[in-house]
């Protein structure tokens, strides 16, 4: 479904702050994968999910989805395949726009603007079915404007724009890390209902050991901007947050360091 | 002349300077980038219309041409600053001083005279009442057709690349290109509105734009602040644009009437918008941030 082939980002280059953010990274996610990524400060992780997105280009490497190599076409192209959820709840929706205007320019995504109206009659009672699915309340509330919502109910938000046309792949940053952690719970919840109905193949970085093993199929670890470390199947069923510590020190010769890590 | 005689001139040319500042709603407001093309595009407005009626073209056409004119003069802006990758404002001058240039040859002298008794114009201030008719009618109209673009998928997609660009980005949209039709968009109804202002005055002149941002500027200001509490329904949001003009000469035609010397006008025009644009600065300065309670909290009805 999507393969990275030999991508590497240095950002920087040819200066004292020069930095390989990925490095020569291949990682092939079959039809239905649910991947998480974990990883140290500064490890590549945000930064390979942004090189399947387009916000960059790549120094090295293709990126394929479904066979068609898409590693020239700029970000908002891609949009029409992928659906993305940020960390920050600010960045993944328009603040100043309704919720319903929000779910009408997802459901627009790769497909052409016209002028015909931006939302209609039959797609707002789609929105409300879709809202209520939530559980926050937000069916009732289609016309306030998002920057009204709490960061949990903008992730929310965000995340049901983001699969609201089943895209082929999801990718999520770290979109739980700036809630707390009841909140991030409740968001995390919503993700894995929605992936598990949509079927969806997803990459998910997160900060959180406990919720890349509870998640997923799939779990990859990345250290300077390489991946040190993956497990499937069975065997990540079984991890604990130990063993992957432990995997860690292995792999890289060095101590797990993240700032935001929740290890327990 | 007493005050009051002066106020129908003065809103006639506030209704001018409120198209005006309609087509700086939607690149200042709505695409979030601050365009200084305009100082020069309401004049190209002015000199094609001036120089296609002197020709004896129908007067509707001609500013329909001027429109076009300035429609173009955006997309000089939007390719300088999406695909040259130069920032909006120095796009804005440059464009800008290239329009003085092109003004110029356009009117072919500094200025030129339109008098409403030798050409077919549409208005002139020489009746004041049919004017104020005519461009009422024309603000009701540009605000009902703006009010339905922005209500478009192609217009919501507008108003998203200037409230979250990286959202809209990966909501599939082409920012850049949005941006370039803003701003194509605004300078036409900028040029539209220097047609109407050549008109009105009868004469086009190389020197009518200096300052227009300023103005446009405080009359999207004082809209907001006069109508913005009224209702964020966005008709009348541009209704409050077009009053915000009317009030902005008013408060002209008042001072003037007072004794104040012309020379200093336009330091007393900037200097008003710079203490409007400090306000939400200063007020966020000064005041604490309220902590809502359960900020972040799922089930929290912030």
């Amino acid at each position: 479904m999507l393969e990275i082939k030999n991508a590497t980002k240095v950002f920087n280059p040819g200066t004292v702050n020069e930095k390989i953010a990925i490095n020569d990274v291949s990682l092939t996610l079959n039809n239905g994968d649910f991947v998480t990524v974990i990883g140290s400060n500064g490890a590549g992780k945000s930064t390979l999910l942004n090189a399947v997105a387009g916000v960059f280009r790549l120094d090295g490497g293709s990126i394929l989805i479904d066979g068609n190599d898409i590693t020239g076409i700029p970000e908002y192209k891609r949009a029409k395949f992928i659906g993305r959820v940020f960390q920050d709840p600010m960045t993944g929706t328009a603040a100043d726009m309704q919720i319903e205007e929000n779910l009408a320019l997802a459901a627009r995504r790769g497909k052409k603007r016209t002028l015909r109206w931006a939302i209609t009659k039959k797609e707002r009672e789609r929105y409300k079915e879709a809202l209520a699915s939530l559980g926050l309340g937000l069916e009732d509330r289609l016309t306030a404007k998002v920057g009204l919502l709490s960061g949990g109910q903008r992730q929310s938000v965000a995340l049901l724009m983001a699969t609201i046309n089943s895209p082929q792949l999801l990718l999520l940053d770290e979109h739980t890390a700036a809630l707390d952690p009841k909140t991030a719970a409740k968001v995390l919840e919503i993700t894995e209902k929605i992936v598990t109905e949509e079927r969806l193949t997803t990459l998910m970085v997160t900060h959180n050991m406990r919720d890349a093993i509870a998640h997923g199929n799939r779990l990859i670890m990345m250290n300077a901007g390489k991946i040190i470390f993956e497990v499937s199947g069975d065997e990540k069923k079984k991890l604990t947050v130990e063993a992957l510590l432990a995997k860690f020190a292995e792999a890289s010769g060095s101590v797990f360091s993240n700032d935001r890590a929740l290890l327990g | 002349m007493g005050l009051l005689n002066s106020m129908p001139g003065a809103v006639a040319q506030g209704l001018i300077w409120g198209i005006m500042a309609i087509g700086v709603y939607i690149t200042y407001k709505i695409l979030d980038i601050p365009d200084l093309t305009v100082d020069g595009s309401m004049v190209t407005g002015a000199c094609v219309g001036a120089v296609l009626v002197s020709l004896g073209v129908n007067i509707w056409i001609a500013m329909l041409a001027a429109f076009f004119a300035g429609v173009l003069a955006g997309l000089l802006t939007g390719v300088f600053h999406t695909f040259l990758g130069i920032p909006a404002i120095l796009s804005g001058i440059l464009t800008q001083l290239i329009l003085w240039s092109v003004n110029l040859k356009t009117l072919g002298q500094a200025n030129m005279s339109v008098s409403a008794r030798v050409y077919n114009v549409a208005l002139s201030q020489l009746n004041k009442g049919d004017a104020i008719l005519k461009l009422a009618i024309i603000c009701a109209v540009l605000i009902g057709v703006l009010y339905m673009f922005f209500g478009t998928e192609f217009g919501a997609a507008m108003r998203a690349t200037g409230n979250n660009p990286k959202m809209s980005r990966a909501q599939g949209i082409n920012t850049d290109f949005m941006k370039v039709v803003g701003l194509m968009l605004s300078n036409g109804i900028v040029a539209f509105s220097g047609a109407l202002l050549m008109q009105y005055q009868g004469a086009a002149d190389i020197n009518m734009g200096r300052g227009a941002i300023v103005v446009g500027l405080a009359a999207v200001i004082i809209g907001e602040v006069l109508f913005g509490k009224i209702s964020v329904n966005f008709a009348v949001r541009l209704g409050g644009v077009v009053a915000g003009g009317i009030i902005y000469y008013i408060v002209y035609q008042t001072v003037i009437f007072l004794g104040i010397d012309t020379d200093l006008l336009k330091m007393l025009s900037a200097i008003v918008v710079a203490i409007f644009l400090a306000v939400p600065y200063w007020k966020k300065r000064f005041t604490r941030p309220k902590i809502k309670q359960g900020e972040s909290g799922v089930s929290g009805d912030a």
